[in-house]
């Protein structure tokens, strides 16, 4: 691996950005590994690189049906944010936030963690106490958060508009070490960084059967590529988990359901933070290219189309234009779909399966990125030690049978 | 966005619907009675499936009454829309429908 300075950014650009090789090696599948990731996006990468630089367990490879950071990684309105209600999901989303703040550093590869802040906006009188209870609960973890006037929240975001709209701005949460990043940085980031340490990167090599000895662990997986054996098996699949694990005979309490989001055409620097309405439902934050990327609801329907309807996206629209008024002349450019693999409390499953060597990282639903490099690192510590590091241990697959959900959903009105 | 024929009305746009979750989940008749495991898969587990799927819809904004549909998750193509009670009609046989 090519380390990046500034100095080698220097001496390349001097001469004419030649000799820069490849980022990562596209080695051709070998017959065996000690553990295989499948699922090659943000999620999957990064437990790869963590079990090849924490861990040391061997030979790992990393099975990608299409190529890398092409699904949710690349698909996603790239918020970071870590102030969930919940002990349990505060703690695994502030981990993953305290490394975002060095992830460029840890993985020599610029991801553009911006922590701008992230302003989620109180439009009625229950949710103004829903997030001061937000506020206050995540005070109490450690987790920074705090509660703004309507007219502090236009102070920290200008283009806000509060007053004569339909549903008035009433107040603010506002994480300041909240933001965004670079999405598909995070998966080449880890993919450079992982392949530095031997790891496998396959892409084009999609998983068609997943194969168990006699005594119902897992052998090896069977692929477009060809068979390969594995002794442990890592899925984070996203929305194609139930495929991927119905394939071993493990049902989980999925569903997949389309998740859209659009960018406009782009302009100059004019929005600073994230901002995110749950209410009236959208979310936007401004790109470093200078769209503006903006995030509606899921589609009512499971879906494994990528894609969904245009009266989702008109709604996210509606919203954006009634906050902020001068976006009402914008284009937008590009829309899209993702597949979004959601839990019935809304929180992730990151555990091991009844099925002994098959591990499931899976359930982010709309907000996994934020997670990426907290779930990756206990994901893959998961994988080395058969047992959830401290901060998954509450992510089992069991908390459904045993009533121990982490309800996310119900009581913390989460979006994305 | 989908066009959805209600057995009862007729196709109609996706906004006077209501998705109402995957078709044909029975709630056990005594549920003291089953397991744990049981009960949590009647309350959480869904199929999922990629494919032909059986689903519940609710003509929320029109007859307000809800039937089953077949749709391929796939391509969100419509294969079949029919009435609470009956019986799903096979895929190749809904698939044959104009």
């Amino acid at each position: 691996m090519q380390p990046f300075s500034g100095m080698s950014l220097l001496k390349r650009g001097l001469s004419g950005q030649r000799g820069w090789t490849a980022q990562w090696r596209h080695p051709e599948p070998r017959h065996a590994y000690d553990v295989i990731i499948v699922g090659g996006g943000g999620h999957g990468l990064g437990a790869a690189y963590y079990l090849a630089s924490e861990h040391r367990v061997g030979s790992i490879a990393v099975l990608e049906k299409g190529w890398i950071g092409g699904g949710n990684t690349g698909r996603n309105t790239t918020i970071i944010r870590s102030n969930y209600l919940f002990p349990e999901s505060a703690a695994l989303y502030d981990h993953a936030l305290r490394m975002w703040e060095s992830l460029a550093q840890a993985l020599n590869y610029n991801v553009m963690f911006s922590p701008r802040g992230v302003l989620m906006l109180a439009h009625t009188v229950h949710d103004a106490q829903v997030f001061q209870r937000h506020v206050h609960a995540n005070r109490a973890a450690g987790v920074d958060n705090e509660w703004l006037t309507a007219h502090e929240a236009q102070r920290f975001c200008p283009l806000l508009k509060i007053s004569d709209i339909r549903y008035p701005v009433l107040g603010a949460a506002l994480q300041r070490r909240g933001g965004t990043a670079r999405h598909d940085a995070v998966a080449w980031g880890y993919a450079r960084a992982a392949d530095a340490l031997g790891v496998d990167i396959i892409e084009n090599c999609e998983v068609t059967g997943i194969r168990l000895d006699g005594a119902g662990a897992v052998e090896g997986v069977d692929t477009t590529r060809g068979p390969i054996r594995a002794a442990r098996i890592g899925v984070a699949a996203a929305g194609h988990t139930s495929v991927i694990m119905k394939m071993a005979g493990v049902a989980l309490p999925l569903e997949s359901y389309p998740l859209q989001a659009l960018v406009s055409e782009p302009v100059k620097p004019v929005f600073p933070c994230v901002v995110m309405s749950n209410t009236i439902h959208a979310y936007i934050s401004q790109s470093d290219k200078g769209e503006l990327v903006i995030g509606a609801g899921t589609d009512a329907y499971t879906s494994y189309t990528q894609r969904g309807g245009l009266h989702i996206t008109s709604h996210a629209l509606e919203a954006i234009c009634e906050l902020f008024p001068m976006f009402r002349r914008l284009r937008m450019l590009r829309a899209w779909g993702g597949i979004v693999d959601v839990t019935p409390d809304r929180s992730p499953i990151i555990a091991r399966t009844p099925v002994p060597g098959l591990y499931v990282n899976c359930g982010w639903g709309t907000g996994g990125f934020k997670a990426t490099p907290g779930s990756a690192h206990v994901f893959a510590w998961t994988i080395a030690h058969d047992a959830p590091h401290a901060l998954n241990a509450p992510f089992t697959l069991e908390r459904f049978r045993d009533g121990d959900l982490i309800d996310e959903a119900a009581a913390a009105a989460v979006a994305h | 966005m989908l066009l959805i024929d209600c057995p009862y009305c007729g196709e109609r746009p996706e906004p006077e619907f209501v998705h109402g979750g995957q078709a044909h989940v029975t709630r056990p008749a005594r549920p003291a009675e089953v397991s744990d495991e049981v009960w949590a898969d009647y309350l959480y587990l869904r199929a999922n499936t990629r494919g032909v799927h059986a689903e519940r819809w609710r003509h929320t904004h029109g007859c307000g009454r809800f039937f089953n549909a077949l749709r391929d998750t796939t391509t969100d193509q419509f294969l079949a829309t029919y009435k609470v009670g009956e019986a799903p009609p096979a895929p190749a046989a809904a698939q044959a429908r104009p």
